[in-house]
């Protein structure tokens, strides 16, 4: 389900004069009359007691004092500000060549791939097509759809227009990603990014039998990712399992969307398992090995570049009620202590599509994705700082974490007095004697 | 017409090309095929238009001629119109009008543009644009053409860049025995006459009587002593084209002596946009028009006002509220940045981080 983003008070804005239109009595304005996003600017907020979490774990923002976590917005609000004033052609420059280089390498691989028959081509082909598709999806459409490069008004790169080379149309995923998974970021029970409703990535989460099998979810959710994307941006699993709770209006979105998506998905695969290998005549079978090996590997790298992102080890969650009222330098604080970088070389980090900068992107979605880079040690000095843990590891090391992560928590957190096997065992045997009611009850998604 | 014969072969020819072309589509999907044509062929027929600079040519100190080539898409234009340029300067896309100059039918077209004071468009083309560089264009529009047949007898009332028009009509003349023409035309000092040899010339060669006023010397233009300059003024039909001055002058004069049919006005700049704090929001989609202070989002007055609009984060990140700006100034609440969309421009924003600045109407 989705919630919707809570309008936060704060003591410090009531001031503000009442907006008067001109179709409305004035005296409906006083009822109206509300406060704005506490999010919005730097400052405001008050020192708060900061609970443990449910795990008995400490509550990341307790570290820092109200002053402390709004000076650091302002220096972050100052960083943002020197890069997004300089701008400038350089900066177009760059998405521009990187978007010609994408379409350059996807059209000669597609062409090598007509004479696919032939095994070098067919390696060079596929090899080709998955950087390009990589490129495409990571560099480029990732951070257009974050607006990254509204600034430059051209409405062919621009966050309103692109759709990508994925089975998610644009506009679900920008609303499940950009404004959920952003604006929520790593607080339990609203970001549904941990773990995609599939996976058990943190302690603090509800473990059920299902995540048992999760070192195998999680190996298929890879390889067919974009599915995972697009089924998880429809909330296809809650929207099916509650479907007899949902509002008529709320069917109606969902069946838009699930339309929306199927012909997206129609198209896609009409493209590439279909006209593409027509195209290549007696090359038919190969050229349709090689797309689908290209959407496999492009599924593969990035799921995980994106789970590197935010599951590895020293990465924070949020209890769902600890960000009531947050600050805007709360939510910069929540940014950088959940989420987490890939070190790597240049290349590296344009084929993670700067996520390798996750931290960065974090705390400043819209920046172009070229400037992570010389931001990042300002952003690391300022951490080290305040003592914060800049997490960041080359991809290999940090996807391991994960991966083990995965494994260890595909178990439920030891109970006092049971061990782990105890407590799965009893959940079997709940199961096996009440099936029916253990399992709608367990599976209700933790959100709702 | 009569109903056309049945021509099969060209019938046939354009249903094949458009399955080629959604074959194409399906095989490009979700690009289009035109992204990958306009690497290889931008001014190719049926793609977006645009031109490419092929020539500058400085008219003053501040003020320089750029010849384009449009693409195969352009309709071509009437003396008199304009076109809206699209440049991108420091990465970013303006979009202004300009006068047409050049003879109809060339094949390039040309604008004359005059750098103004602070005017990022006008500078970055006369001092920096090079030959080579792609912009966008839209087809020629405009009003303010000479009719057809033409009126025997014309003047032109020009001042400053607001020559420009003008010189596009003139330029297109017949030959042989044209209109009797009067050009009465200001500029600060002789100097700043835009197109002074080929108007000179034209004088010389009695196409047209030429009146130059400098101003630096002799004043501003006052419309009350139009009979010294141009006797015969209320038997012409008159083209104004220049500051909005001399606009309101021209149209209460001709108004005052019941003459208004006779002018023809080119108002490139019919609002200013002075952004401000707070101010009118107007809600086209809904056809609702708000009052809003200068730090109320827009998002949130409008909401106030029982409007369902887009919204997302609330914070300024997720791009989910952006609506079209037709014109106005808005400002960044989170940075102070105004961002303002003068008439003719189509600006995104995001109404959940940006408050009005003056006034603003919005696609929503």
């Amino acid at each position: 389900m989705t919630l919707a983003p809570e309008r936060t008070s704060s003591p410090a804005r009531t001031s503000i004069s009442p907006t008067a239109p001109h179709v409305s009595e004035p005296t409906h304005l006083e009822a109206e009359r509300h406060t704005l996003n506490t999010r919005l600017s730097v400052g405001g907020g008050a020192e708060r007691e900061h609970l443990p979490k449910k795990s008995g774990r400490p509550n990341p923002f307790g570290r820092l004092t109200n002053a402390e976590i709004e000076g650091i917005g302002r220096e972050l609000d100052a960083i943002r500000a020197e890069v997004m004033d300089s701008r400038g052609a350089r900066d177009a420059a760059y998405i521009r060549r990187v978007i010609k280089v994408q379409r350059g390498l996807e059209i000669g691989s597609r062409v090598v791939l007509l004479f696919s028959r032939n095994k070098v081509a067919w390696a060079a082909g596929t090899v080709g097509l998955s950087l390009a598709k990589i490129l495409e999806n990571m560099e480029i459409g990732h951070n257009v759809l974050h607006g990254q490069w509204d600034w430059m008004r051209d409405p062919k790169i621009h966050s309103t227009t692109w759709d990508w080379d994925m089975a998610s149309p644009a506009k679900q995923w920008k609303h499940s990603h950009n404004e959920l998974h952003h604006t929520y970021t790593n607080v339990l029970g609203r970001d549904n990014d941990l773990g995609y409703g599939l996976l058990r990535v943190d302690e603090d989460q509800e473990w059920q039998l299902f995540h048992l099998g999760q070192p195998i979810w999680h190996l298929i959710n890879a390889m067919f990712f974009e599915y995972g994307i697009a089924a998880y941006d429809l909330e296809l699993r809650g929207n099916l399992q509650n479907w007899n709770e949902l509002s008529d209006k709320d069917k109606e979105v969902f069946k838009a969307n699930l339309h929306e998506m199927l012909g997206k998905i129609r198209k896609q695969a009409l493209k590439d398992y279909v006209l593409h290998p027509l195209v290549s005549g007696p090359s038919f079978l190969p050229t349709l090995a090689a797309n689908f090996t290209a959407n496999v590997v492009r599924n593969v790298w990035s799921n995980t570049v994106i789970i590197c992102g935010h599951f590895p080890d020293g990465i924070d969650t949020f209890e769902t009620d600890s960000i009531d009222g947050e600050t805007r330098g709360e939510w910069y604080l929540r940014q950088m202590l959940g989420s987490g970088n890939i070190s790597g070389s240049k290349f590296t980090h344009i084929m993670t599509g700067n996520l390798s900068h996750q931290i960065e992107h974090h705390l400043f979605p819209d920046m172009p994705s070229n400037r992570y880079a010389e931001i990042s040690p300002k952003i690391q000095a300022l951490m080290a700082k305040h003592d914060l843990h800049y997490v960041t590891g080359p991809v290999l090391k940090q996807a391991y974490q994960v991966y083990r992560k995965v494994c260890r928590l595909s178990l439920p957190n030891e109970e006092p007095g049971r061990s782990r096997w105890s407590v799965v065992r009893g959940e079997l045997a709940k199961v096996v004697r009440g099936k029916g009611e253990a399992r709608t009850k367990r599976h209700l998604p933790s959100t709702v | 017409m009569t109903a056309a014969p049945p021509r099969p072969a060209s019938a046939r020819r354009p249903l094949l090309i458009d399955g080629v072309w959604k074959l194409a589509a399906a095989i490009a999907t979700p690009v289009l095929p035109e992204d990958y044509l306009d690497f290889v062929a931008p001014l190719r027929a049926g793609a977006d238009l645009r031109g490419r600079i092929v020539a500058k040519r400085l008219e003053t100190a501040d003020s320089a001629t750029l010849t384009i080539k449009p693409g195969r898409s352009w309709r071509g234009h009437v003396p008199g119109q304009y076109i809206r340029i699209g440049i991108d300067i420091d990465g970013v896309r303006h979009w202004r009008a300009y006068s047409l100059t050049s003879v109809v039918g060339d094949g390039t077209i040309s604008i004359t543009t005059k750098a103004i004071p602070d005017g990022i468009v006008s500078n970055h083309l006369v001092r920096e644009a090079q030959p080579g560089t792609l912009v966008m264009l839209d087809q020629a529009i405009g009003e303010f053409v000479l009719p057809t047949p033409l009126p025997a007898k014309i003047l032109f009332l020009t001042a400053g860049s607001g020559i420009t028009p003008v010189m596009g009509m003139l330029r297109n003349l017949p030959t042989g025995v044209g209109p009797d023409i009067t050009l009465l035309h200001s500029a600060p000092t002789p100097a700043d006459v835009m197109f002074a040899g080929e108007l000179g010339a034209l004088a010389a060669g009695g196409r047209i009587r030429l009146v130059t006023r400098h101003t630096d010397t002799a004043g501003m233009l006052d419309l009350a002593t139009l009979d010294d300059e141009v006797p015969d003024w209320r038997e012409r039909q008159v083209w104004v084209c220049g500051p909005t001055g001399l606009l309101d002058a021209a149209e209460a004069h001709w108004a005052g002596h019941g003459l208004a049919d006779a002018l023809h006005v080119e108002r490139f700049r019919p609002t200013i946009i002075e952004p401000g704090e707070g101010g009118e929001i107007t809600f086209l989609g809904s056809e609702v028009t708000i009052d809003a202070d200068g730090a109320t989002p827009i998002l949130d007055a409008g909401e106030d006002a029982g409007l369902l609009l887009k919204s997302g984060c609330r914070m300024g990140i997720c791009f989910g509220c952006v609506v079209t700006m037709r014109q106005g100034a808005v400002r960044d609440l989170r940075t102070g940045e105004i961002t303002v969309a003068e008439p003719g421009d189509e600006l995104p924003i995001q109404t959940c981080i940006n408050a009005v600045a003056g006034s603003c109407d919005l696609e929503a």
